[in-house]
């Protein structure tokens, strides 16, 4: 029976890359010296089902890797053998490349086996199970097993998942010669006995010399996870097997892992990334169940309201006025609740992104040779899983800048009287209606001296203009600007600061720093917690309704002519207070028709983007009210000036104003005449 | 293969390449409408409503063919009218004025929804493809690609659009191409 399963490739691939980065952070928190067997095992596990799961779908590239992969840490979890921090990066190095192979398998794209091949020759050297010219240059005699003992203790459920040992021991008994004995100990009483359960355990002697640890592991694969299985070579006593030669082998494999490391880390540069070519699969995401169940109820309730409504409008008479509106009522707050807990259902917590976090500092950490500890708070808070994974690139940049020019080194932080190992801590929660997350370092601060200069330098400001610290400090998101001397590999390029605040604004939020020379700095970004729904003020200009963005409004007022003065060749300039603001009329931006184009009869709404002040001249404002932005590219295109549309109570269209497009095109107007009433 | 009999009863057809067109996808629906008095149609499967005319919200700086987006069941889609893409002086909408709403592959390969604006819908006609006579090559100058071909039906013609090219472009402000290949009149012409 051929079952079709290229359906369950996608599954496998979210599984695997999940199990990848278990594997990661697992490794990334081990330490060497103390070695936590749990999390081997869960290390191992992971790269268990990684390999099983790509043998299954005939992926023969990564299960032979993961397969080697999984010797070694079968050893090391069996206590055969212990824990380096090469090792660790050796294996850090294979994670990466898993991920990139099964990038590559995703996207039908052919990886370069070549780093593959690499770390697998370094894997079987530490394993002294050597194919290639390793072993036999130093002249080694391989310790070769002449049987195995292998001591079984059959899990409880086995039986259940399908295994039989008697088919796992008719495969060992293929291998050479295989002796049994089988222990009753821990069957129970007749009448205790589960059919179904397996309460076996048995001592099986296998007389074979050229059977490998790996053709054994094999045959207990599938029950490898739910049995204690241990399986000790038998040795030859007679044919010298020197301990002292075993280690001579790994610590030559292992010196010779530092200058190799440096060529596969030369070949990943070299090695291209595969690009995606198909059409982006819709991902997936994984939701608790308590949100699904409160929106089955929530559902439900909706049923019983709508049937309920439903019931007085089959026969209504006039005295069920009341009921119906309580009926009413009663939908509305059903809808907002179902609402909410349909927007909590694309709520995940912000550690998927911080997880990468800690490997990018390790790393950084040691090419910088800085001394960083990274402090993580707060990362069960959620939020929208589309603002999560845009938020992700902006992130790595800041926390990139603060570990390259925040963090000082070590020698620099002893003469200044801190500790020598610098801290960079990253925080999120929820404020308002927003999720603020910070990233904070103890290091040298923003140096005020040197944007100032480079800002002159740059003509971004006048010689002679005076600013304030928060100002200084606001500079560096100039496009271009960077006071990095030295043009690095990690940051310095200049293209990063005004990138980050232009995505975090995409998103509806704001970035910026707070720095104290010679203390540290700290970058807050607020996000909105949803991308889909926007607060906005509804405003009428002739007969048209548009949405403005709660968030650029910054005053609304009616004006007098006095306030006013036109300047030629440009707009009318208002005097607000100690500015003076270009007024933009919407009427004529738009091509409406307004109630009146006398100014002193319309209103004005001074709106704000990327610190630019403008008055937009209009006739009514009405309500404020939460829309949900329906997108114009979907089947028209984009229109300068409109950021969405959204659909009002009485179902017609109402455009959301992209208040920095309108700018723009109001910068462009031909200046207006305002006359006098 | 030299003579050939066309038998219109058995719909087997064969062209002068020599290869046998099969018969099932020789039929095609089209669903027909009116505007400034010529009769033009369009792929049945393309149509997925017909609606009253009914307000748009005005789109600030746009073409006067773009009349506006109305909401659609929650999606918001574009109102263009044909009339004004086809270079045709717009006329007063009335309760005859219809929107057809259109399902258009773009040349991204993306589906998007358009609603045009027509004088009055006709009929649905099936027609045999191989009655469907390519548009004249009136003049290298003219792109008459949104022309899917003529008809001729009851001896009246019938221009068949092919609503992909027509619509489906990357930018909808701009028929310029368009009015002038209809405005040249050739086509129409031609017949």
């Amino acid at each position: 029976m051929t079952i079709e399963l290229s359906q369950f490739f996608q599954v496998f691939f979210e599984e695997s890359f999940e199990g990848l980065d278990v594997m990661e952070s697992g490794l990334l928190s081990l330490d060497p010296s103390n070695v936590d067997n749990e999390m081997i095992n869960s290390i191992f596990r992971a790269a268990h089902s990684i390999k099983g799961g790509s043998a299954t779908f005939g992926f023969a590239s990564v299960a032979e890797f993961t397969h080697v992969l999984e010797t070694l840490l079968d050893e090391v979890r069996s206590e055969i053998r212990g824990m380096n921090p090469d090792m660790v990066d050796l294996f850090l190095q294979s994670v990466d490349c898993l991920r990139e192979l099964l990038e590559g398998l995703q996207a039908e794209v052919p990886v370069d086996g070549a780093r593959a091949d690499g770390l697998r020759q370094k894997f079987e050297a530490i394993l002294g199970v050597s194919t290639d010219a390793v072993a036999s240059e130093t002249g080694e005699v391989e310790p070769v097993a002449i049987g195995w003992q292998i001591n079984m203790v059959g899990g409880e459920d086995i039986l259940r998942s399908g295994n039989e040992p008697i088919r796992m021991f008719t495969q060992l008994s293929e291998m050479g010669e295989l002796t049994i004995t089988t222990d009753f100990s821990r069957l129970p009483a007749f009448n205790a006995l589960t059919l179904e359960s397996c309460y076996l355990s048995w001592q099986l002697t296998l007389m074979a010399d050229n059977v490998t640890r790996a053709d054994i592991d094999e045959v207990f694969e599938w029950v490898v996870d739910e049995c204690e299985i241990a399986i000790e070579p038998i040795m030859d006593e007679s044919l010298p097997v020197a301990a002292e030669q075993v280690e001579a082998t790994e610590a030559q494999a292992l010196e010779e892992d530092a200058p190799v490391s440096d060529d596969a880390s030369a070949a990943q540069t070299g090695l291209a990334v595969p690009q995606t070519q198909k059409k982006a699969e819709p991902g997936s995401i994984r939701v608790d169940i308590d949100k699904i169940d409160t929106l089955i109820n929530m559902v439900g309730e909706l049923v019983i309201t709508q049937s309920m409504l439903g019931q007085i409008g089959a026969d209504f008479t006039f005295d069920k006025v009341s009921k119906l509106q309580e009926g009413l009522q009663d939908l509305e707050r059903n809808v907002q609740v179902l609402h909410e807990s349909v927007m909590q259902v694309r709520m995940l917590p912000i550690s998927f992104t911080f997880n990468r976090f800690p490997r990018m500092v390790r790393d950084l950490s040691r090419q910088l040779n800085k001394k960083i500890d990274l402090v993580v708070k707060g990362e069960q808070t959620e939020l929208d899983k589309t603002v999560m994974e845009k938020i992700g690139d902006p992130l790595v940049h800041l926390l990139r800048n603060s570990l390259d020019h925040g963090i000082e080194t070590p020698a620099e932080r002893v003469k200044a009287g801190k500790p020598e190992t610098g801290v960079v801590s990253l925080n999120a929660f929820h404020q308002g209606g927003n999720i603020i997350i910070q990233i904070n370092d103890d290091g040298a601060g923003l140096p005020k001296e040197r944007i100032l200069a480079k800002a002159r330098k740059n003509g971004i400001i006048g010689p002679d203009v005076v600013l304030s610290d928060e100002q200084i400090n606001d500079l560096i998101f100039q496009p271009g600007f960077s006071t990095a001397e030295v043009v690095s590999d990690v940051s310095g390029r200049g293209v990063g600061m005004d990138v980050v605040r232009r995505n975090v604004q995409e998103l509806g939020g704001h970035v910026s720093v707070k720095s104290e020379e010679g203390v540290g700095s700290t970058f807050s970004i607020s996000l909105p917690l949803t991308l889909a729904i926007l607060d906005g003020q509804l405003v009428r200009v002739g007969n048209q309704v548009y949405i403005f963005p709660l968030v650029s409004i910054v005053e609304s007022l009616s004006v007098g002519m006095n306030q006013v003065s036109t300047v030629a060749g440009a707009c009318d300039l208002l005097r607000l207070r100690e500015e003076y603001i270009p007024i933009i009329p919407l009427y004529d931006a738009f091509g409406i028709e307004p109630d009146s184009r006398n100014l002193e009869k319309s209103l004005i709404v001074v709106v704000e983007s990327e610190n630019t002040k403008v008055g937009l001249v209009v006739d009514e404002l009405q309500a404020q009210q939460q829309v949900v932005i329906k997108s114009l590219e979907t089947n028209y295109q984009s229109v300068e000036g409109i950021s969405g549309a959204t659909i009002l109570g009485d179902g017609t269209v109402s455009l959301i104003l992209d208040i920095g497009g309108i700018v723009t095109i109001g910068q462009s107007a031909a200046p207006m005449q305002i006359k006098a009433a | 293969m030299n003579t050939m009999q066309a038998d219109t009863d058995t719909k087997d057809t064969i062209d002068t390449a020599g290869s046998i067109v099969g018969s099932i996808d020789a039929v095609d629906q089209y669903l027909t409408f009116i505007m400034d008095n010529e009769e033009y149609g369009v792929d049945i499967l393309a149509v997925k409503e017909i609606r009253n005319w009914d307000s748009a919200t005005p789109i600030p700086r746009a073409p006067p063919h773009v009349r506006g987006v109305i909401n659609l069941r929650g999606t918001i889609i574009p109102i263009i009218d044909l009339r004004q893409c086809f270079g045709m002086a717009a006329i007063e909408y009335g309760p005859l004025t219809v929107v057809l709403v259109l399902q258009v592959t773009t040349s991204g390969n993306d589906s998007r929804e358009v609603g045009i604006v027509v004088d009055a819908v006709s009929d649905v006609y099936s027609l045999d493809a191989a009655d469907i006579k390519p548009a004249p090559q009136m003049s290298d100058q003219l792109n008459t690609s949104f022309i899917r071909g003529l008809v001729t039906i009851k001896e009246h013609m019938v221009i068949l659009l092919d609503i992909d090219n027509l619509l489906g472009r990357d930018d909808l402000s701009d028929f310029a191409e368009v009015t002038d290949a209809i405005k040249k009149d050739e086509i129409v012409k031609a017949i």
